[in-house]
């Protein structure tokens, strides 16, 4: 007879299981006290989604420097807003994004602003992989087979705050970067990232935020290599009307002008 | 046949899109569309659906990362979500169209040039009124394809619109690959040089070549 041969023994067993799991990968009450809002370690191949208050920080940690995250936001509370990678380059008059710079929304508003980076980079051309990609490159690309693909991870993670396949549009990507050589061809810049790196995102708006932790799609590593990604969000205070990612640009002034709108009650 | 005996495609649709208007086709496979810009440096702004399930769509990263280049020129093909090619550019007599700088809305126009251009006409709204008749809305917008539009990514990163390269009769021939839906604006944009400050009219051909 086996542990599990009873449902006495089952649940024994199955109750057995998180003491003995990997303390890394366990999602936990945060132990930081009632600002703590998140904090979970994702690992690669996987996918997180959650919604964060106006004013949460979003730490994002690359801890052993070979992470990749590509990464969506929508507005929580009217999610056909969402992120709009093609207006967030083009309204800051920049591809490369990094400190002070802010990931607009297809409303002309601010979801998230970059308050802290300490990464080598990012990228907003290549956004994620799909099934065929990673079949091609891997040889099993599927959402739970050896080399899961980021756009069928989205698919359930989205699916999970009652959003689908529509509503997975083009991402950012975090921790890894590419370069426009002068006649458009890509360079990858991803290699040799700092072990520790950490991007602060602040939320500027309710936002409700889903990620992946695939490779990028650029990476030319035959092998599906991609380390974890620590997350913590501590709940914080929204940008005041002087914060110098506000004020930094006509263009920011405005979009933040937008979302003070959106805010009125 | 033509009067010197070559066989004549067969002309599927002819039509001139007026200034500031929106437009959708059903492009067989197989079938051309001819986009010419008539009067010169006319955006064209452009996404594409697959007809038998549109939530695959046109993907800017998927083509880009397709062919490890940002611009569109002769020979790129037009990738959807899933990495499919959806249509191929197999001519254009303008060097490259591009595809990151988006579809131009009312609401990044109040970012870009000041509140008091929220209510001028904008891309956004052209695709939502081309989208809604085919049961799609807002949701299904994404990063578009803006034929005739000049987006160079300088080394820094710092990218914008700048002069056209485009010119009167210049053009871009797409073979659809599987059968799409092609939704265009033809861009009413009056703030930046896409238009050259005035938008046009747009021309767009089907042709059969079977």
């Amino acid at each position: 007879m086996t542990s599990t041969s009873t449902t006495r023994g089952a649940r024994d067993h199955a109750r057995a299981q998180a003491a003995a799991a990997d303390e890394r990968f366990s999602r936990r009450v945060p132990a930081g006290g009632p600002d703590v809002l998140w904090h979970e370690t994702v690992e690669g191949g996987n996918y997180a989604v959650r919604r964060l208050p106006r004013g949460a920080r979003l730490n994002l940690r690359d801890p052993d420097g070979d992470t990749s995250v590509q990464l969506l936001v929508f507005n929580a509370e009217a999610p056909a807003e969402r992120l709009n990678v093609a207006d967030t380059v083009k309204v800051q008059w920049q591809a490369y994004l990094g400190a002070g710079q802010l990931l607009l929304s297809d409303m002309g508003r601010v979801l998230m602003s970059f308050e802290s980076d300490t990464s080598a980079g990012h990228d907003t051309f290549c956004a994620m992989s799909n099934r065929a990609w990673n079949d091609a490159k891997y040889g099993d690309g599927a959402a739970h087979g050896d080399a899961p693909n980021a756009r069928d991870r989205f698919a359930v993670a989205l699916a999970k705050a009652g959003l689908d396949r529509r509503d997975i549009g083009p991402s950012v990507n975090l921790f890894k970067s590419v370069v426009v050589e002068p006649d458009g061809s890509f360079s990858w810049r991803g290699d040799g990232a700092p072990a520790g790196a950490e991007v602060v995102l602040r939320a500027d708006m309710d936002v409700l935020v889903a990620l992946t932790v695939t490779p990028h799609v650029l990476d030319p590593r035959t092998d599906y290599i991609v380390t974890p990604l620590e997350i913590e969000a501590v709940r914080g205070e929204p940008a005041s009307n002087d914060d110098a990612i506000r004020t930094a640009t006509p263009e920011s002034i405005r979009a933040f002008e937008n979302t003070d709108d959106w805010l009125l009650r | 046949m033509t009067s010197d005996g070559t066989p004549a495609d067969t002309v599927v649709a002819d039509e001139v899109v007026a200034a500031r208007q929106p437009w959708s086709h059903l492009v067989r496979a197989g079938e051309v569309l001819t986009i010419i810009d008539l009067e010169g440096n006319q955006a064209v702004d452009f996404l594409v659906y697959c007809a038998d399930d549109p939530i695959e769509r046109y993907s800017a990263a998927d083509t880009m990362t397709g062919q490890g280049n940002v611009y569109l020129t002769t020979g790129t093909i037009l990738r959807s979500n899933e990495g499919r090619a959806m249509m191929t550019i197999v001519d254009s007599t303008v060097e490259r169209h591009d595809t990151v700088g988006g579809a131009c809305s009312r609401e990044s126009n109040s970012l870009r040039y000041g509140h008091h251009t929220n209510h001028q006409h904008a891309c956004v709204d052209n695709f939502l009124q081309a989208l809604g008749p085919l049961g799609m809305g807002k949701r299904d917008m994404v990063s578009n394809i803006n034929f005739f539009m000049n987006v160079p990514v300088e080394a820094d990163g710092s990218l914008g619109i700048v002069d056209g390269i485009s010119a009167a009769g210049l053009s871009v021939d797409l073979r659809a690959e599987t059968d799409v839906i092609v939704v265009v604006s033809n861009c009413p944009q009056i703030n930046n040089p896409c238009n050259g400050f005035a938008p046009t009219p747009v021309r767009m051909i089907v042709t059969d070549p079977s």
